[in-house]
């Protein structure tokens, strides 16, 4: 009869009660008022009742139902909130994780600079989601632990909880963020605490990326475009440099290359050379955002033995 | 339009009088027509937004892409909400059934500023060709959805300008109707109809012309705020211009929570007129009803956060709006435990008005008691923007509103029209839009449950089997909205019988006009002693 499986968090207990409360009394009024309604259709048909009577109103049962249903809906509502208040009260020493949420990928990055596209987690030990997003409004949601924020640019909120069993369970954006919204996703892994302390620790905070590749990160490129050669909204970087582009400019056809100068013209004006099968002004210009410096540091990257 | 063949069609408002016929209809003054026109073109929009609502359900009747790629999709959801909030629920029983029975009711020959009248619907029409204009002129159809949240619409390249301008123009012609209404309740009465023997479907449109007027200039601002950003990069709500993305939410829901009571205000009142009409009994608890309107209207401005309890509010914030919200549930609870009572030792009898608003007073339940899950603070937190949402709106303003001009227009034609439907036609169309309905709405509760997100293109395969049904049920529900279209239009255009004066045996003022009434109403004001539901 329920429709949903238990949470798997220290917050889904509250929640789950909740609804269980919801579920009872909203099912108990629901049959309850369309059972006497059709029974005094039935009862009171012409053909059994011709002779209405002249009844006008009743105070008394109006400040029943105006008592009783104030009662009920105040017990509702403290049930709701005794669910909701431990969502904002964070424990101390819980492990903090940044999440960044961009169009139309997640980013979690751990306290020793471990940065993942999942989201590792020790069950039974309390983490702190601080999330921030590079555009617009995203929402972070893992169903199974009952948990759910905005992801608002230009503020940085939070989320807690403590996983409560191992698994591997989605991570989706709940507030529309264009046009790979429903494709937002990302998992959660639940992992024994000494599993998750060798995930965590298998990284080498040395090894330097490309200074081209995290300025793409960072303007959330990767969103659209992916770096292994799939399709996404734009193109793929993967062996982009240099190749032939079918574009379209000015309604004419023509093929280019991908050389310094069309990647400048790419970035600064998206819409100018566009390149066949994919559509229009999707891709705003970056030249407030991206500076020329920048945009060589890409460029170089995209030269790159890794990127070719 | 009906042909005018028998005598009381021939002397009725729906005689031109040799008049060019185009002319007399979108330049006339009357109430009547206007509410005419309302009701055509709410009607067809009903329509267009229905069909794309029936496209977005193609399209997920499996995972992966099935009939248009996720832009469109996105384009689609968009105007499927524009097309329905603001050209077909907000205007809806006001405008429709408000023209052209409040003056009647009150015992008035006409609204208080028929010219104003005749303005709001131009304003209307014009507010429509902008909003489909939107689709086709510039950058692309807009894909923000209907909320426009920024700094996702200040920055999109769709055309989002002109759909949140079209937006800002249907406001005026919804405030022009509600000062209107308000004046009219006002000054209008009939001599001896003071404020509490005037009939509740008045009582309710009053309640909401509060609304329209006070609520829908805030909205009104904030599509001009959004429109000053994308032109003039003037930062109001995008933080990469110094504006505050709450802002926006905040300045949305204040108008956007009352609105829902624009559209169900009214329909509450209709189902008030009807119950007593078919139970032949007065109605329970007048005072009751008409103060719980006013009481709704008032605490429903108030209430506006429990749309943002996950957006980064505080603590304190999100209790306080839960607390709210759970106290503006009480009114609609009581108005439900009066129609029910009206009912009690009443004598019934069923004919399909009463089916429609027996139909509105359990769908409008189920809206109502799932609202109470998404008010509730820690299950909001699961439910939000998921498809629970979904399901929970169109329950109440489907299910709602709809079901209840389904009613009102079920019980107001042949006074409209001067012909009566084929009723075992409208029966049989009635099951099937019911049983279409909670097919189509329904399993969006469970699968919201269970995490589906709404606006979403695709899905995971786990929710294959919520959405296959009420994909199913899409297609019921369309079958029997064209059943009764048919025999609204069709069939009661070549078969109608003449439409008695009174049907139902109501006592309200419209029964004791012809059907159709003449042009100017009441050939005497009459003068009022009681309230109309002493049966
Ligand atoms: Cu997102
Ligand atoms: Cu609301």
């Amino acid at each position: 009869m329920y429709p949903i499986t238990p949470g798997v968090s220290n917050l889904a207990e509250g929640v789950d009660k909740t609804f269980m409360i919801l579920f009872a009394i909203s099912l108990f009024f629901l049959i309850g008022i369309t059972i006497v309604m059709l029974w005094f259709v039935y009862k009171y048909h012409k053909k059994r009742h011709p002779v209405p009577s002249k009844s006008k109103g009743n105070n008394t049962l109006e400040v029943i139902w105006i008592v009783f249903p104030t009662i009920i809906v105040l017990i509702l509502f403290y049930y709701g909130w005794i669910g909701f208040k431990p969502m904002r009260d964070v424990p101390e020493g819980a492990r903090e994780v940044k999440v960044i949420g961009y169009m139309w990928d997640w980013d979690f990055e751990y306290e020793n600079g471990k940065r993942s596209k999942d989201l590792y987690l020790a069950k039974d030990e309390p983490v702190k989601l601080n999330m921030v997003s590079l555009d617009v409004i995203h929402s972070l949601y893992i169903p199974a632990f009952r948990v759910k924020e905005d992801v608002v640019p230009g503020q940085t909120n939070f989320m807690w909880f403590i996983p409560s069993q191992v698994g591997q369970y989605e991570v989706l954006c709940a507030e529309y963020c264009g046009l790979r919204h429903s494709f937002m996703d990302a998992k959660a892994y639940v992992m024994e605490p000494e599993e998750f302390q060798s995930w965590l620790a298998d990284f080498d905070p040395e090894e330097t990326e490309h200074k081209g590749l995290i300025i793409v990160r960072n303007n959330a490129c990767t969103g659209c475009h992916s770096l292994d050669g799939s399709k996404l909204v734009g193109s793929t970087f993967k062996g982009l440099y240099n190749a032939d582009r079918n574009v379209t400019e000015d309604g004419k056809q023509i093929t280019v290359k991908a050389d310094d100068e069309y990647l400048l013209e790419s970035i600064y004006e998206p819409n100018r050379k566009l390149v066949e099968g994919y559509p229009a002004n999707v891709m705003q210009s970056y030249r407030k955002i991206i500076t020329d410096e920048d945009v060589m540091h890409i460029i170089d990257w995209l030269k790159s033995e890794e990127m070719r | 339009m009906a042909k005018l063949d028998t005598p009381a069609l021939e002397q009725s408002f729906l005689n031109n009088h040799g008049k060019n016929p185009i002319r007399a209809w979108l330049f006339s003054t009357d109430h009547k027509r206007i509410g005419i026109l309302y009701l055509l073109s709410i009607g067809f929009f009903f329509l267009v937004g229905g069909l794309l609502g029936g496209l977005m359900r193609i399209e997920l009747i499996a995972p992966g892409e099935t009939i248009m790629d996720p832009q469109t999709y996105n384009g689609v959801f968009t105007v499927h909400g524009l097309i329905m909030i603001f050209l077909v629920v907000i205007p809806g029983l006001s405008a429709v059934f408000g023209n052209f029975f409040l003056p009647i009711l009150i015992g008035a020959r006409d609204v208080a500023f028929p010219k104003l009248n005749l303005l709001s619907w131009w304003l209307y029409i014009f507010g429509a060709i902008l909003a489909i204009s939107s689709q086709f002129l510039g950058s692309g159809a807009p894909d923000t959805g209907w909320t426009f949240y920024a700094p996702y619409s200040t920055e999109t390249g769709s055309n989002v300008v002109l759909a949140v301008f079209s937006a800002f123009v249907l406001g005026f012609s919804s405030i022009l109707t509600g000062l209107n209404f308000i004046v009219t309740v006002h000054r209008m009465r009939a001599p001896g109809m003071t404020w509490f023997k005037m009939p509740l479907f008045p009582w309710s449109l009053y309640a909401t012309a509060w609304i329209q007027v006070l609520a829908t200039p805030i909205v009104g601002v904030t599509f001009l705020m959004i429109v000053a950003e994308r032109l003039f990069q003037i930062g109001f709500f995008d933080p990469s211009l110094g504006g505050d993305p709450l802002l926006y939410q905040h300045l949305f829901w204040i108008y956007s929570h009352p609105a829902v009571y624009i559209m169900i205000l009214p329909a509450m009142g209709v189902v008030t007129e009807i119950i007593p009409t078919f139970a032949k009994k007065h109605i329970f608890g007048y005072k009751a009803i008409a103060l719980s309107s006013l009481a709704i209207a008032a605490v429903g401005y108030f209430v506006w956060g429990h749309h943002m309890y996950t957006a980064g509010m505080s603590g304190t914030a999100r209790w306080f709006f839960s607390f709210l919200t759970f106290i503006v549930a009480v009114p609609s609870a009581i108005k439900v435990f009066n129609w029910v009572a009206t009912m009690h030792k009443g004598s019934i009898t069923v004919r399909t008005p009463f089916l429609y608003t027996l139909a509105f007073i359990f769908l409008f339940m189920i809206g109502g008691l799932t609202g109470l899950w998404l008010g509730a603070l820690a299950t909001n937190v699961h439910l939000h923007d998921t498809a629970f949402v979904v399901a929970h709106f169109h329950y109440i303003i489907f299910g709602g509103m709809g079901f209840a001009f389904f009613a009102g227009l079920h019980y107001w034609y042949p006074k409209m029209f001067g012909k009566m439907y084929d009723e075992k036609l409208a029966n049989v169309a009635f099951v099937i839009i019911f049983i279409g309905f909670n097919l189509l709405y329904f399993p969006l509760f469970i699968i919201g449950m269970q995490g589906m997100p709404r606006r979403y293109a695709d899905y995971l395969p786990e929710y294959t089997g919520g959405h296959f049904w009420s994909t199913m049920g899409a297609i019921v529900l369309i079958t029997g909205a064209l059943l009764m279209i048919y025999n609204l239009i069709i069939r009661t255009r070549k078969k109608g019988t003449p439409a008695e004066m009174n049907p139902w045996g109501g006592k309200s003022l419209e029964w004791t006009l012809e059907s159709p009434p003449k042009e100017h109403n009441f050939d005497e004001i009459p003068t009022i002693t009681e309230n109309p539901y002493n049966y």
